[in-house]
């Protein structure tokens, strides 16, 4: 009987999407309604071959639902190297503008392929890492299999559709202008459905859990999970100008929507990239490293401290704009405030090896978790730092905040993501070990210096640039044209280029790692670790 | 199947949590760490008094520093004019040619000029002043409108071809593939690349092609190609083009003219601003 409903529901949202295709008004959309047709489509006959089929009835509460999280494991390797990819191209677009090719213009330039790449890094491979993470993390932590039976599936594949809608939609002219917050209506709306799918899946396993206290990993991913929704619905509140096309207009306008973007953008770092990778450190680390967790205590006041503070941050990206002085100073203030609470995280992942150092030599997996806590320690002095007003005069609009930014995503973000996915494939797929701890090391030195090439590069030249747009001459006039300082970073764009190489062949490294793992490596015994612990 | 975290004989005590074999410790936060915080939060508060921070209804409170991201700029702004006050009024009111005589002037003129220049022109003629295909280069002696401080001071004043000035520099070529023969045009264009030297294409057009220059050309470019300023028409014997002296450019130039277009700069900038940017584009290397 379900079935049969869900053959209608799907039949109608094909019909619906080829009506949408054929009133399209621009080329993005039309593509993206026959994107969402497609999708309904195979949908229709998978599930259509599967009705009257015999039904087995049994009952999966004793085991984890380890099935979506293998594929969010595969699909976070994969739009990572993706996001990678595009990255270096554009910033070799950067050094080199004739990549900048005439026959794909208006479709692979830089302007088109930046919000691909940034994206592709944040919400395609993060938040694939974050979503498979915390399925796993919720159930063992909690002891429960995933609430809401195949919502969870409907989670993952709903979130591959609003990447492959966004990614296309962006190479094809589809944007809201919003940094992070690129894609048009109807994908932000999409989102949202699967989103309170996602949170209803997150809390209702965290509901039903069978341990008395809920885990600080958990407190994490929950903070990220309803921030986050939080943040879309709001940043992207906005009215179609017709419901056949892409175009919408924001509701808010001029430094309102402005502070809006950044509350969001701000925000986005600080509970999609922060809070809920920290999340998957707290697992994580004491489970490679087999050591307690530091110190209960600080992690609850860091966690608090942290949520409550990050949220003020965001008027720290508009200084000395049109925003005034004292939302300015407010951004200011809790940045610095921030510095301690985010270190909290830092001093818990860092001390919880202690006892343990010994490993660094022996793992690299712990190697790698240990530098992206090191990372994440150096990018949230940064932060603070660059949110000074005096700082930020020198630093604003220059390279060195995107140098600040990889930092934070390729050292933390990244390595703390492959770390997990070094941990995960064994246990998901049942194995001894990894195919190979060597390649692993190679992993790690390659994304390591590829980080310090790309962080060293932009700090050159963001703060040579912005001391070039400074200068002044003893009349005080200007020394430099803007031209100039873009002639001037040439070779460090080069290097900055080498450093996404370096970056991107060690994430190649881990994918075929990965994938020897799940081929190769011997197999364990009991494939006991899916069954839910008895109570 | 997770293994127990080895928990070693000296270890403090554990909260008695455990999660898929996840234990915690109690340590209590580390000291350095409270006091930092505590630091952070006390000179949160101190800033919020001394700096412009708390909205009220109307505004906020504006600290007592007196700082202000507005103020501060106008003041500095209005300090650097102020400074510069006195030579900026010399600058606009002396003889345009008397500015080279005086080392003084000569010298602030140009650094004025200079960053005028890179503000202003440099998105169109290059920071180095270099140009580039549609957009003159400044640095060589070949001037279309003329290189004295008056013609410069003229054409970065009123602009060329602009419709917001009615005394922009103003001069029109016509599309000659409405008026000429496909035959003609090629004729034509093989004659013009043999004024400045160039081997044509075809030697027998360029001949017949003379024919077509002095009916049709040479009412601007003169007779032997080498221009009127007084018309923006350029010199055609020389090796320095504005959109490129290869056969197929000058075809399309010969085909369907062109229409380079300045702005008048007498609406955004002052006229010491523009006698400096005069004097800076004159002592490049061209000026007359």
């Amino acid at each position: 009987m379900a079935n049969y409903i869900k053959l209608i529901a799907l039949g109608v949202i094909v019909l619906l999407a080829l009506m949408a295709a054929n009133f399209a008004r621009d080329l993005a959309y039309l593509v993206n309604a026959l994107t969402v047709a497609l999708a309904a489509g195979g949908l229709f006959i998978w599930v259509l071959r599967n009705t009257d089929e015999p039904v087995i009835r049994q009952d999966l509460s004793g085991e984890y639902m380890d099935e979506v999280i293998r594929y969010g494991v595969i699909a976070t390797a994969l739009w990572g190297v993706v996001g990678f990819l595009v990255g270096t191209f554009i910033a070799f677009q950067l050094a080199f503008p004739e990549l900048n090719f005439e026959w794909s213009q208006g479709f692979l330039n830089f302007g088109r392929l930046r919000p691909l790449h940034t994206s592709a890094v944040i919400f395609a491979f993060g938040g694939n890492a974050l979503i498979c993470t915390s399925f796993y993390v919720v159930q063992r932590t909690s002891a429960a299999r995933l609430w809401g039976g195949n919502l969870a599936w409907f989670v993952f594949w709903g979130y591959q559709l609003v990447i492959v809608l966004a990614a296309t939609g962006y190479v094809l002219g589809a944007s809201q202008g919003k940094e992070y917050a690129e894609p048009e209506w109807y994908v932000d709306w999409w989102l949202t459905i699967v989103w309170v799918a996602y949170l209803l899946v997150f809390a209702g396993t965290l509901m039903k859990r069978k341990e008395p206290h809920i885990y600080v990993a958990n407190w994490f991913y929950l903070s990220f999970i309803l921030t986050v929704a939080m943040l879309h619905i709001v940043n992207n509140l906005s009215i179609p100008v017709s419901i056949f096309g892409s175009k919408s207009v924001q509701v808010f306008s001029g430094v309102q929507d402005a502070m809006t973007q950044w509350w969001y953008g701000h925000n986005a770092v600080g509970f999609f990239l922060t809070a809920g990778f920290l999340g998957m450190m707290y697992y994580f680390v004491p489970k490679q490293a087999e050591r307690p967790v530091f110190s209960y205590k600080l992690s609850i006041v860091h966690f608090w401290a942290l949520i409550f503070i990050y949220i003020w941050a965001g008027p720290h990206h508009l200084h000395y704009t049109a925003l005034p002085d004292w939302a300015s100073t407010l951004g200011m203030v809790f940045s610095v405030i921030l510095w301690m609470p985010s270190w909290g995280g830092m001093i818990n992942g860092l001390m919880t090896l202690s006892g343990a150092w010994d490993k660094l030599r022996t793992d690299p997996v712990i190697r790698m978790m240990v530098i992206s806590i090191g990372f994440y320690g150096m990018s949230t002095f940064e932060g603070p730092m660059m949110s000074i007003r005096a700082v930020n005069s020198l630093s604003h609009y220059t390279d060195w905040t995107i140098g600040h930014v990889h930092s934070g995503a390729l050292g933390w973000n990244g390595m703390i993501t492959f770390g997990a996915l070094y941990f995960l494939v064994p246990k998901l797929w049942n194995k001894e070990r990894l195919y190979s701890l060597s390649m692993v090391s190679w992993h790690f030195w390659l994304a390591t210096i590829g980080i310090i090439l790309y962080a060293a590069a932009m700090w050159v030249t963001g703060i040579m640039e912005g001391l070039m747009w400074r200068e002044v001459d003893a009349n005080g006039f200007l020394v430099n044209s803007f031209a100039d300082t873009v002639a001037a970073k040439f070779p460090m764009y080069v290097v900055r280029g080498l450093g996404g190489v370096l970056y991107i062949s060690g994430a190649i490294i881990m994918c075929y790692n990965l994938y020897m793992t799940i081929r190769r490596s011997p197999a364990t015994q009991a494939a006991a670790g899916s069954a839910v612990p008895a109570e | 199947m997770a293994k127990e975290p080895q928990i070693q004989n000296n270890d403090p005590e554990t909260t008695g949590h455990e999660w898929d074999g996840i234990q915690e410790f109690n340590n209590p936060l580390p000291r350095w760490w409270v006091w930092v915080f505590y630091l952070t939060i006390v000179w949160g508060i101190w800033y919020s008094v001394a700096y412009p921070a708390w909205p009220g209804i109307k505004e906020a409170t504006a600290g007592y520093m007196g700082w202000s991201t507005r103020a501060n700029v106008a003041e500095e702004i209005a300090a650097a004019e102020a400074a510069n006050a006195g030579i900026n009024e010399k600058l606009a009111s002396v003889e345009l040619t008397a500015i080279q005589g005086d080392d003084e002037l000569q010298g602030y003129a140009t650094s004025a000029g200079a960053a005028v220049f890179k503000t202003w022109c440099a998105q169109c003629h290059g920071s180095g002043a270099a140009g580039a295909k549609g957009y003159p280069n400044l640095q060589d002696d070949a001037w279309l409108w003329g290189g004295t401080m008056e013609d410069i001071h003229t054409t970065v004043t009123h602009g060329i071809r602009n419709e917001e000035d009615p005394d922009a520099r103003y001069s029109e070529m016509p599309a000659f593939g409405e008026i000429l023969e496909k035959e003609e045009i090629g004729q034509v264009v093989n004659y013009v690349m043999t004024l400045s030297g160039q081997e044509p294409r075809d030697a027998e057009a360029a001949t017949a092609g003379e024919q077509v220059f002095l009916d049709n050309c040479a009412a601007c470019h003169m007779d032997d190609g080498t221009g009127d300023r007084a018309q923006g028409a350029p010199n055609l014997t020389d090796a320095i083009w504005l959109y490129g002296g290869d056969y197929d450019t000058v075809h399309d130039t010969v085909t369907y003219s062109r229409f380079g277009v300045m702005p008048p700069w007498n609406q955004r900038l002052s006229e010491a601003e523009i006698r400096a940017v005069t004097t800076y584009v004159h002592q490049l290397g061209g000026g007359e």
